[in-house]
């Protein structure tokens, strides 16, 4: 039983409650940097890491908070972890904080954040807040990678550029060319791709939920038809 | 009701506390790396525009701050030297005239007033039109390596458009004119200036040197 709970937290954070696709919060960055794969691979694991630190925080702490204090609280938490994180990759990942620079202190003001903490973490035990975040982030980072994907590969016509910025110099082989001599496709790389893009993954989510629950149906009716006779 | 306030009171202070200590800790953990970064990132850039090995003197460390109004207001030039003979000096000069915000520039200036390199360090143009003048999306900017006032003659310092010889790009020609004249306005300045810095850098030096 305890583990269905964990797979329904783990589904909703992936998919049907999805914090890019569904909720659509945290538009800003996603939007914003999702330029190439890579940024939004960056941008995605920062997110994860401070929702896993401030579910962690906000679950251990939830019956010491007094309520009418509990959001300040929450927020001195989240700007705490996202100013350790913002220094520990200006120190450990620089080529990429000078990228991702200005959004990782936008972090703090990802709503998604706060509403975690405020919705799940202070009313869920450590490893459930902990499933949660896990679940929240990795769905926000999959939708920022594939959103960058999407934009490099329509308008630069790359994938995984920059990826040594990330993983060291190693990774530079990482990068692939898809289409030689392309001459770019300037739209995909400016804002407006990101709104048309994003518009369309949501879509596409749309789409795949109705087959879904379409098969469902079929299943249900046929399930009915054979147990009738 | 007046213990509840305070109580609320001592914990946020509590959570304050802990929050400024979390942050103190890893600011002290990473302040050198990350000033061992910046410090890289710089020293980068600078060896983009004049190689290593044309100098031997700590470059960062001779660094002048200058008033050029010119060239983006109080910048920072740093002066070049082998022995005591002077190489080159590199401005940090900023474009006010960019298509999106100003375009910070780094231009080296060898001793006999020719350009060692050009690179942009921040701006803020339009992707795939005029990020051109970015190294990392074309070598555009390469095309300045060498050139001095006498070659082109200083009528010619300018885009095609503008009846110069540099070539602008398609669909932009705001970006490169901005740097075309920032890169000549930086010779210019050079031509004037250059002897006065590099007899400043040096007293500063052989100061060093006996202190």
């Amino acid at each position: 039983m305890a583990d269905n709970g964990l797979r329904k937290v783990l589904a909703d954070g992936l998919w049907h409650n999805n914090t890019g696709l569904v909720q659509l919060l945290g538009l800003c960055p996603l939007l914003a940097i999702t330029t190439n794969t890579i940024n939004g691979l960056g941008l995605g694991l920062a997110t994860l890491l401070t929702l896993l630190a401030s579910n962690a925080c906000v679950s251990l702490i939830r019956n010491l908070v007094r309520p009418e204090v509990r959001i300040p609280v929450y927020v001195l938490i989240i700007a705490s972890v996202v100013t350790a994180i913002e220094l520990s990759m200006n120190a450990w990942f620089h080529d990429l904080y000078l990228i991702l620079g200005i959004f990782i202190p936008l972090i703090v003001t990802n709503c998604a954040i706060i509403g975690r903490a405020e919705a799940f973490a202070s009313k869920n035990s450590l490893p459930r807040a902990l499933v949660d975040a896990l679940a929240i982030g990795l769905g926000f980072t999959a939708v920022l990678v594939t959103l960058g994907a999407l934009r490099e590969l329509i308008g630069s016509g790359t994938l995984f550029a920059q990826a040594h910025l990330m993983f060291g110099e190693a990774a530079r082989g990482l990068a692939i060319v898809v289409w030689e001599d392309y001459r770019g496709f300037l739209l995909a790389i400016l804002p407006p791709g990101a709104f048309i893009g994003l518009g369309l993954l949501i879509a596409g989510k749309n789409v795949i939920d109705t087959r879904m629950k379409q098969a469902a149906t079929v299943r249900a009716k046929a399930a009915q038809a054979a147990s009738t006779a | 009701m007046l213990r509840n306030v305070i109580a609320s009171a001592v914990l946020l202070t509590l959570f304050a506390i802990v929050g400024s200590g979390l942050v103190a800790t890893v600011h002290d953990g990473t302040r050198e790396r990350i000033a061992r970064n910046e410090e890289e990132v710089l020293l980068r850039g600078l060896h983009d525009v004049l190689p290593e090995r044309e100098y031997d003197n700590d470059i960062l460390r001779d660094a002048l701050t200058i008033d050029a109004p010119d060239l983006g207001g109080t910048i920072i030039v740093y002066p070049a030297f082998r022995g005591h003979d002077p190489v080159a000096l590199i401005y940090t000069v900023t474009a006010p005239d960019g298509y999106a915000g100003p375009i910070r520039l780094l231009v080296g200036v060898t001793a006999d007033g020719r350009v060692s390199g050009v690179r942009v360090v921040a701006h803020r143009e339009t992707p795939g039109l005029g990020d051109d003048i970015d190294a990392s999306r074309s070598d555009w900017i390469e095309r300045f390596r060498g050139l001095s006032l006498d070659s082109p003659p200083t009528p010619l310092w300018n885009v095609r458009r503008d009846g110069g010889v540099f070539d602008q790009f398609t669909g932009a020609t705001i970006t490169p004119r901005a740097v075309v004249k920032a890169i000549r306005t930086t010779l210019l300045y050079s031509r004037d200036h250059c002897e006065g810095l590099y007899e400043r850098a040096l007293q500063r030096m052989t100061e060093d040197d006996h202190g």
